[in-house]
């Protein structure tokens, strides 16, 4: 199977991955290579088998709802690009009215 | 006497600081010289902390003037670039963490700290611990001690390199496909991957949740056991730890498998397999038969899809996992105009290769359209995968199997097409799949580089895989070979 350009640049697009045109062209050859290898799995019939999505048997964990200590605010936004006032500082993402 | 202080095992080490006959500063130093002889070659870290490292080995002669030295106070340890410590840099071998301080120790890390053990460094890995050679680090490949042409394998490799060349007397890796056994492997080690739960991963930089697992390297089976023991055991912190008592694992290590039934899957024989390897290989097996084990014939039919399940799976968990580094909280963050060009700079230039790659393969495999076809479907044959292995230990109790097809390639050699990359992990996958504990170590030499035995056994017990492969150890001379370069003056 080959993928076409449109399909890399949609899935870069999905995941926020900012691709030069060279990559893009080498993505497509190495992800096309990959997928014909995984597709294999393709070959098995699995209609009765329930899927696995971790290994140990987990269940949900209570405790009481109290407070606790969390980290300090500066430690965690020690490491912030940008921050203000206790905050991490962002784009703008919605227009001015 | 330096060079006598580097060849110590832990475990010797340990006699030897309680009895005061040496210093936990005596030993740092020792460490600390042949960092410097051996480093330029190597490359095994991508930070040293040799200040940190001597605080603590006072703190740890002051411990043990005391009488309260622990299991490892005192004892010269690696931690890999994706365990998170808060008094030197962890950047996962990523430029888009470059310069990163966690505001919180790895629990692990913090574990280790309550002992007083000796931090020497950070230790290279493969971008997000992506990769089977360590090539992948944005920080320079590491060499291996054995033949510095070649890769010490990957991701954990500069953990497995440091311990093979006397750097450090344990480390610490993450394996998520076979990063911390491979690795062990090819630098002629001893590395364990736990079964999924017994060690917490809060501050394991997250690559697959569902398979990542941190586990200990050293030149001998009781070091394994030594830092397995202080590592393991539920944390409140990670919720996929289980509470189950932590055994003393030394107590295994009693060298008698006699008796002992050791499955040999059919299926671990697989095209491009080095004959070389296959023949050392068939000997350890003789030998854990003269051991008085019984080799018993088992079949594990749906291993040859399990690379292919890892490969979508893997990638899947990563591009979620990924999907934090935007530049807002920490890391590396590049201007734009408006926020998505901020995202598409700061991820596109930040991310090397391999993970751009994986982003990509996970972010299709989870894509509408196709996560049926892929993610589900991938999860269905991991339940097949797991059913492999619950019907062969009805009736063994382990399954011994090479660690990987071939020795150490070559620099390089397989940097160029990323699925050859991805076949060297073909035999180490499989437990990962099934979350089930794995235990690498060497069992002789082809074409003058170190080959691997990987055990893997029952959920949780980790003392089996530790008796048989100890067993193993004390009836061959593996373990007391080094590379030269570790001895050159």
């Amino acid at each position: 199977m080959r993928l076409s350009r449109e399909i890399v640049d949609h899935v870069a697009m999905l995941a926020r991955l900012g691709l030069s045109e060279e990559e893009r062209e080498r993505m497509r050859e190495q992800l096309s290579s990959i997928l014909e290898h995984v597709s294999r799995i393709q070959e098995l019939d699995t209609e009765a088998i329930p899927p696995t999505a971790q290994v140990i048997a987990l269940q949900n964990i209570w405790r009481e709802d109290e407070v606790r200590p969390s980290l300090p605010i500066e430690a965690v936004l020690a490491n912030a690009p940008e921050s203000e006032d206790g905050f991490f500082r962002v784009h703008a993402v919605l227009e001015q009215s | 006497m330096a060079t006598e202080l580097i060849r110590l095992s832990a475990g010797e080490a340990r006699r030897l600081l309680d009895r005061r006959e040496i210093s936990a500063v005596e030993l740092l130093d020792a460490h600390l010289a042949q960092i410097e002889r051996v480093e330029p070659h190597i490359h095994a870290f991508i930070t040293l902390t040799p200040e940190i490292a001597r605080r603590q080995a006072e703190a740890a002669d002051a411990r043990i003037a005391r009488g309260e030295g622990t299991l490892l106070t005192g004892i010269p340890i690696a931690l890999k670039d994706n365990l998170c410590t808060v008094d030197a840099p962890t950047t996962a071998g990523s430029r888009i963490l470059e310069g990163f301080y966690s505001p919180y120790d790895a629990t692990v890390v913090a574990r280790l700290r309550a002992q007083d053990t000796v931090f020497v460094g950070k230790a290279n890995t493969d971008e997000f611990a992506m990769g089977s050679s360590t090539e992948n680090s944005a920080y320079g490949p590491t060499r291996n001690p054995w033949d510095l042409e070649r890769v010490p394998g990957g991701s954990s490799g500069g953990s497995a390199a440091a311990v093979a060349v006397g750097e450090a007397m344990l480390a610490l890796g993450s394996d998520t496909g076979g990063s911390i056994r491979q690795p062990a492997g090819f630098c002629g080690i001893v590395g364990l991957k736990p079964t999924y739960g017994r060690v917490s991963r809060y501050g394991l930089i997250a690559f697959a949740s569902s398979l990542d697992q941190i586990g200990p390297f050293g030149r001998t089976v009781e070091d394994v056991a030594l830092l397995l023991r202080v590592i393991a055991g539920h944390d409140p912190a990670d919720s996929t730890s289980v509470d189950l008592p932590v055994p003393d694992y030394r107590a295994a290590l009693i060298g008698d498998i006699r008796g002992l039934r050791i499955g040999i899957p059919a299926e671990y024989r697989v095209p491009g397999m080095d004959s070389a390897v296959e023949e050392v290989i068939e000997e350890a097996l003789r030998t854990l038969q003269e051991l008085g084990a019984e080799l018993v014939p088992v079949s594990l039919p749906h291993t040859e899809y399990a690379l292919a399940t890892y490969y979508i799976i893997a990638p899947s968990e990563a591009s979620a996992n990924l999907a934090r580094y935007d530049g807002v909280k920490y890391g590396l963050s590049l201007p734009g105009e408006t926020l998505l060009e901020r995202y598409l700079r700061t991820r596109g230039e930040g991310f090397g290769p391999e993970v751009k790659r994986r982003i990509m393969l996970g972010t299709y495999a989870l894509s509408a359209g196709y996560y049926d076809a892929y993610y589900v479907k991938a999860q269905k044959v991991r339940t097949l995968i797991k059913r492999d292995f619950d019907q062969a230990f009805e009736r063994v109790d382990v399954i011994a199997a090479p660690t990987s097809p071939t020795v150490a390639f070559r620099l390089g050699e397989r940097t160029a097409d990323p699925l050859q990359m991805y076949l060297s992990d073909v035999f180490t996958i499989p437990a990962n799949m099934a979350g089930l504990p794995a235990i690498a170590l060497p069992c002789g030499f082809a074409h003058g580089l170190p080959v691997s035995l990987q055990f893997m056994g029952r959920p949780f017990d980790e003392p089996t895989l530790l008796r048989v492969a100890h067993a193993y150890e004390q009836a061959t001379p593996w373990h007391t070979m080094w590379p030269a370069l570790a001895a050159q003056v």
